[in-house]
């Protein structure tokens, strides 16, 4: 199953990785991060087809996207 | 497990001090994964400019030195005519590139200065707190066109990648956005190409990107994309203006 | 090396610049110092170095904040109004410490002024000119051969400490044709180390930046004082002048560049008619040369200071002389030269008024 890993410390809640997200896999946390922000989270890993997409719209290089390595065949 | 995507070696492991959802992060990461794919970084000198980006000289892993307001490009002139085995790119915002460095920016261009420059073009002053820029779209607010744009009162927006493609002296010329994820994409194609031209020694390469400021434009960060696809594309059409491949010189609209 | 040329100022303080291991010139043009650019623009290519014209001063001065941050030896150069423009860009350059190299070969103003020479810059060069604070080694030819030396001493000054440095010429030194002969030997600039600042290839070392400001607390001003220690180790080494027949001098003339010629003249005048008249020319202008003029003033009874500007220089060298003896002016402006006859014909009013009070003083 891909993995989306989002550093906490470096997301500033900006949201946009969850609109980035067709699969909507990305929601924003209910409880501060140690930096004030609420970060975002992977809420639905099962969703997820590691594609990146999130990552490629993060302002701060806050996300990191694991995939099987079968799924790049 | 395969990791889909990595930190570009060419931007330093440091958190940058961007507000949250501004475009520069994005656009960094395009330089420096052009950087690390053409593998010019150790080879690279960056010009950072004055405003939000300023600080760009601790971010990216290069070579850089950060000079006065909109004076880039003839600073990046000085360094390549000096270093011409270098790879010398600009990083500048609207009011650096379009208003206060506009002699510069246009003079380099019609010198067809083989430099690189990233134009971030996000409608507004970032760093001093959201004054009209040159390329405040006409009925936009700004803290100093507090009830919009007046072009009676304020003129009109400017179109650098057109303004520029009339130049002889330039290569490549790309106005790309990074509203969406497919539009990152895109630019990040744009970027490379950009330090492509300069590397083959072809001349003047300029990527205009149409970016966020999502506190002086005072709107949340997911609006200001809205705000960027829905209101700046349209005056700003996204395309190429100027390609060295195929010697095409009309604007090929996306 | 050592063949005997006639050239114009302008022409000589490019040539000793490119002697000098120079590489590297952006300029644009404004008379009087047109030459500059035009010498350059042939020349630099010949000695495989750089030439821009730019499309502004503002932009050449950038230009060689970017060129001189890549360790090389580089130049530009103007005329008063373009030297107010190319202030920003110093400032950056003291503030980012590089060792840039530049020549105002001044004119009359303020404004747009007229195109004779004049030292109305005296200030704009000494006191920092552009903002912040900083200073700005700052040279005073007098003849056409020191337009040709003083490019090299500039650059290893500036190297030296890391401060941009300066030639302060006026439109009549870069006009005027005089003999001259280049006697140091021609800078290599292969040769020459490479700065561990110097902006490049990068591989195998850690990134440089060159950058001007910082902004955590305490940081600039720790900075600074950095560049502050460096400025007081040029006034202690760096001073440079020339006396003539100080020694047993009753009255002094205080005067730098074109102005020390015409003193030169009167001095010539005053001896004739067995007058004790010495002359003092300060040759770098900052640093000033306040302790050989403060020993000066224990033995003669005045000064009298020269200068094509309403009063400037006059300032340093009241403060150097600490009021002990009257300090006199005799001034010219926006373009007028002294003639040794006028400062002649004040010498000796000031001779006849003898030692008396300081002037500020009374």
């Amino acid at each position: 199953m891909p993995k989306v890993i989002v550093d906490e410390a470096r997301c500033k809640g900006c949201e946009l990785c969850t609109a980035a997200c067709a699969r909507k896999c990305l929601v924003m946390s209910t409880t501060f991060s140690v930096t004030g922000y609420y970060p975002s989270v992977c809420c639905a890993p099962e969703r997820c087809t590691g594609c990146g997409l999130c990552a490629q719209v993060c302002p701060d290089l806050a996300i990191t996207v694991f995939k099987e390595e079968k799924a790049k065949k | 497990m395969l990791q889909v995507n990595r930190r570009p070696e060419s931007l330093c492991d440091v958190k940058m001090h961007y507000c949250p959802g501004c475009g520069h992060g994005i656009a960094h990461r395009l330089v420096a994964e052009s950087m690390d794919e053409l593998g010019v970084r150790e080879r690279t000198i960056g010009v950072a400019p004055v405003g939000c980006a300023v600080f760009a000289d601790d971010y990216f892993n290069c070579d850089m030195i950060q000079g006065p307001h909109g004076r880039g490009p003839a600073i990046a002139t000085g360094l390549k005519r000096c270093k011409p085995d270098c790879i010398v790119f600009s990083y500048q915002g609207d009011g650096d590139l379009a208003s206060i460095g506009m002699a510069e920016t246009i003079h380099s261009a019609g010198r067809g200065e083989n430099i690189t420059v990233i134009f971030i073009n996000n409608a507004i002053y970032g760093m001093t707190g959201g004054q009209m820029a040159p390329t405040t779209l006409v009925g936009q607010k700004a803290t100093t066109c507090p009830q919009g744009r007046d072009p009676l009162v304020n003129g009109y927006p400017m179109r650098i990648c057109e303004l520029l493609s009339q130049l002889d002296g330039t290569r490549y010329l790309e106005r790309v956005s990074i509203h969406s994820a497919a539009h990152v994409i895109k630019a990040k194609r744009a970027v490379k190409k950009a330090f492509r031209c300069q590397i083959e020694g072809r001349g003047f390469s300029l990527v205009e990107i149409l970016s966020t400021c999502p506190t002086n434009m005072g709107i949340s960060p997911l609006d200001a994309v809205k705000f960027v696809s829905d209101q700046m594309v349209p005056q700003y059409p996204l395309g190429v203006f100027k390609d060295f491949e195929g010697g095409k010189s009309d604007v090929s609209r996306d | 090396m050592g063949d005997k040329l006639l050239m114009k100022g302008n022409d000589a303080l490019s040539e000793g610049a490119v002697r000098a291991g120079c590489r590297f010139f952006a300029g644009y043009p404004i008379t009087p110092q047109n030459e500059v650019p035009e010498y350059m623009s042939w020349r630099m290519p010949q000695a495989g170095g750089a030439f821009i014209q730019a499309e502004s001063e503002v932009a050449a001065i950038n230009m060689l904040y970017g060129a001189c941050a890549t360790g090389k030896r580089t130049m530009t150069s103007s005329s008063s109004p373009g030297i107010s423009l190319k202030q920003e860009g110093i400032s950056y350059c003291a503030g980012a410490d590089l060792p840039i190299f530049f020549a105002n070969v001044a004119r009359g103003g303020p404004g747009l002024g007229n195109i004779a020479g004049a030292q109305g810059d005296y200030f704009q060069s000494v006191r920092g000119g552009g903002h912040g604070d900083y200073r700005t080694f700052v040279m005073a030819p007098g003849s056409v051969q020191e337009m040709g030396n003083f490019p090299l001493h500039c650059y290893e000054v500036a190297e030296k400490y890391r401060v941009p440095a300066m030639v302060l010429a006026d439109g009549v030194l870069g006009q005027m044709m005089e003999p001259l002969e280049f006697t140091f030997p021609e800078v290599d600039p292969q040769k020459l180390r490479e700065p561990d600042w110097a902006l490049g290839a990068s591989t195998g070392r850690k990134k440089r930046a060159v950058r001007s400001y910082a902004l955590a607390e305490g940081k600039l001003e720790i900075m600074t004082l950095d560049r502050a220690q460096r400025y007081k180790q040029i006034e202690e080494r760096e001073v440079m002048f020339e006396t003539r027949q100080c020694d047993d001098a009753d009255l002094v003339l205080v005067a730098y560049g074109t102005s020390a010629r015409a003193c030169a003249a009167a001095q010539k005048l005053a001896r004739a008619e067995g007058l004790k008249v010495g002359l003092f020319r300060p040759i770098t202008l900052w640093p000033f040369p306040k302790k050989a003029l403060l020993e000066l003033a224990g033995r003669v009874d005045s000064f009298l200071v020269v200068e094509m500007s309403l009063g400037q220089m006059i300032d340093d060298v009241k403060l150097a002389v600490e009021c002990s003896v009257p300090v006199h002016l005799h001034a010219r402006c926006a373009g007028a030269i002294p003639t040794g006859e006028d400062i002649f014909q004040q010498l000796q009013a000031v001779l006849k008024a003898g030692k008396g009070e300081c002037i500020c003083c009374k």
